[in-house]
């Protein structure tokens, strides 16, 4: 296809005398959210890595569409306490932007409240809130996310799920994402991608939760816990993460009841 | 004004503190302490080369500085011997070497202790033109790569994911410490060069709220560490490169008394507060 963003074909990458991943295919259109899954060390930092061109890869080859502008949110991002860095600051980091796109940035993942804030001060949600509104302030073509909600409660899971679809509805750009977690892929995702070293499956998530591979990897169990997140439009989640349904009320105990049949085991109760 | 030892010495010391200033603010944030001391103490190697082929010493200097930088970038490749380990080994063989060659050296006669410490109140008219046309240049090139170093220095994978070079910073700021340290060896001498860079950028740690500001108040603080150093010299009779670092250190210790500027965020998001 003309317009796909990026394509993997039979990519491998070695590593310490070994193949890290190999046999990699897999490729992201515009507006697509694809999703990495798999075990720990099953490559999937190092396919994004593939993709973001920081890895080169040993064998196959990685096409990236001429000019393509990446936005990038790594998985583990330490920021030295040496370092003096406020919300403003970071969204200038690797790009110069102008105050209002800063302001319009943050305010739309909802800490506009934070600009002035260091960075070090913030919580795990905030700080993923923030990496977003940095990548985004780049006008990407693709967006990666190497567990974007990693260190964040399970409502502000939920909320920063809501807001990299609300990303991919307004700006139309292609996401790549690695899921945290095995089991909990986002409803909005069009492409799972299953990784074990190489791609076991790929697909819908309806149609990879059935696959024989994915029950080989994950075993029986699995299966029925993948859970799929389906937002149901019954509330929305406010920037401060209070809950107001369709008329306006606020619930102050948040209530997700909706959201355990969904995720069965996942204990939130306050 | 640059008629008497004093005013030379105030002069050249200001031109150093404020290209180290902002210099040692990369070397605090990339936790590169020891590695600029590895660089400095193989400053004497450069001059004991220099003095044997008859080179200027600051170019000496500059050279095996970076020579020794390059070296431990390929050591480290190699991956056998911890980092920390390296260092140790760099540091203090290059330092032992140059001490036995200069002692081989029976023809020349240098002040040894001028180039461990330092001997300021020498500095000379030409020098103070090195120390300024050294540290313009320093300062142009940080300037310019600004925003490549520090997205490299807050995360290289990200950087470079978004086009960056993070490998290009690393060597710039590499070359730029081989070159700070040649300039400002003459001045406070191998042995106490890092504190130049090092306690000032800590002691502005405490005031800055953005890297950039960071950056200017370690120059100012280094400034005035030389400003104090000297004249507590001058009072005390006391040698003039260690003054200026006790001087430096008194800053910092007056810095921790400031109380940290307090987290201006608004009240917690009710979002992140409930964990689980």
């Amino acid at each position: 296809m003309s317009d796909t963003l990026v394509k993997v074909e039979g990519a491998g990458v070695r590593g310490a005398g070994r193949w890290l991943v190999e046999n990699i295919d897999l490729s992201v259109r515009p507006g697509e959210i694809v999703t990495l899954i798999g075990p720990n060390g099953s490559g999937k930092s190092t396919t994004a890595k593939l993709v973001t061109g920081v890895l080169r890869p040993d064998r196959g080859r990685v096409t990236r569409r001429p000019g393509l502008t990446i936005g990038y949110v790594p998985q583990k991002l330490a920021i030295d306490w040496t370092l003096p860095l406020t919300v403003k600051r970071l969204m200038t980091l690797t790009a110069a932007h102008a105050p209002r796109a800063i302001a319009g940035a943050l305010a739309s993942v909802g800490i506009a409240h934070l600009a002035d804030a260091p960075v070090q001060g913030l919580s795990g949600g905030e700080f993923q809130r923030a990496l977003l509104a940095r990548a985004m302030l780049r006008r990407p073509d693709l967006l990666v996310l190497d567990e974007p909600v990693q260190g964040v409660d399970f409502s502000g899971e939920v909320a920063l799920y809501e807001l990299i679809r609300t990303i991919r509805d307004e700006t139309g750009c292609g996401i790549l994402m690695i899921s945290h977690d095995l089991h909990v892929v986002m409803a909005a995702t069009d492409t799972v991608v299953c990784l074990n070293g190489h791609v076991c499956c790929t697909g819908s998530p309806q149609s990879v939760v059935q696959s024989p591979e994915y029950l080989k990897l994950f075993g029986p169990r699995a299966a029925q816990t993948l859970a799929i997140y389906r937002h149901d439009h019954d509330h929305t989640h406010l920037p401060d993460g209070r809950v107001a349904d369709g008329h306006g009320h606020h619930h102050h105990d948040h209530d997700h009841h909706h959201h355990a049949h969904h995720h069965e085991g996942a204990g939130h109760a306050r | 004004m640059l008629g008497d030892f004093f005013s030379r010495a105030l002069v050249a010391g200001i031109g150093v503190a404020l290209v180290a200033g902002p210099l040692g603010c990369f070397i605090v944030w990339r936790r590169m302490a020891y590695f600029g001391d590895t660089m400095a103490h193989s400053a004497l190697l450069g001059v004991a080369f220099a003095l044997l082929l008859d080179l200027p010493v600051a170019g000496g200097v500059f050279a095996i500085a970076a020579l020794v930088a390059l070296l431990l970038l390929l050591l480290e490749r190699g991956n056998r011997i911890s980092t920390d380990a390296l260092l140790g080994i760099l540091s203090h063989s290059t330092l032992a070497i140059g001490l036995v060659i200069v002692a081989l050296m029976h023809w020349v006669r240098i002040d040894l202790n001028a180039f461990l410490f330092g001997d300021i109140l020498a500095v000379s008219v030409p020098d103070i033109a090195l120390v300024y046309g050294g540290g313009a240049l320093i300062l142009a090139l940080l300037v310019w790569q600004w925003r490549p170093l520090l997205a490299a220095t807050v995360n290289a994978e990200l950087a470079e994911a978004e086009g960056l070079n993070p490998g290009r910073a690393r060597l710039l700021l590499m070359l730029l410490m081989a070159l700070v340290i040649a300039i400002a060896m003459k001045l406070v001498g191998v042995l106490l060069i890092t504190s130049l860079l090092i306690i000032p950028a800590a002691t502005a740690r405490r005031l800055a709220l953005t890297p950039e500001r960071m950056a200017l108040y370690a120059a100012g603080i280094g400034g005035l560490a030389v400003v104090g150093g000297l004249n507590g010299s001058l009072a005390f009779d006391t040698p003039s490169g260690p003054s200026i670092v006790v001087a430096a250190l008194v800053l910092f210790l007056a810095s921790l008394i400031v109380p940290q500027r307090r987290d201006i965020r608004a009240a917690p998001t009710p979002t992140e507060t409930g964990r689980p």
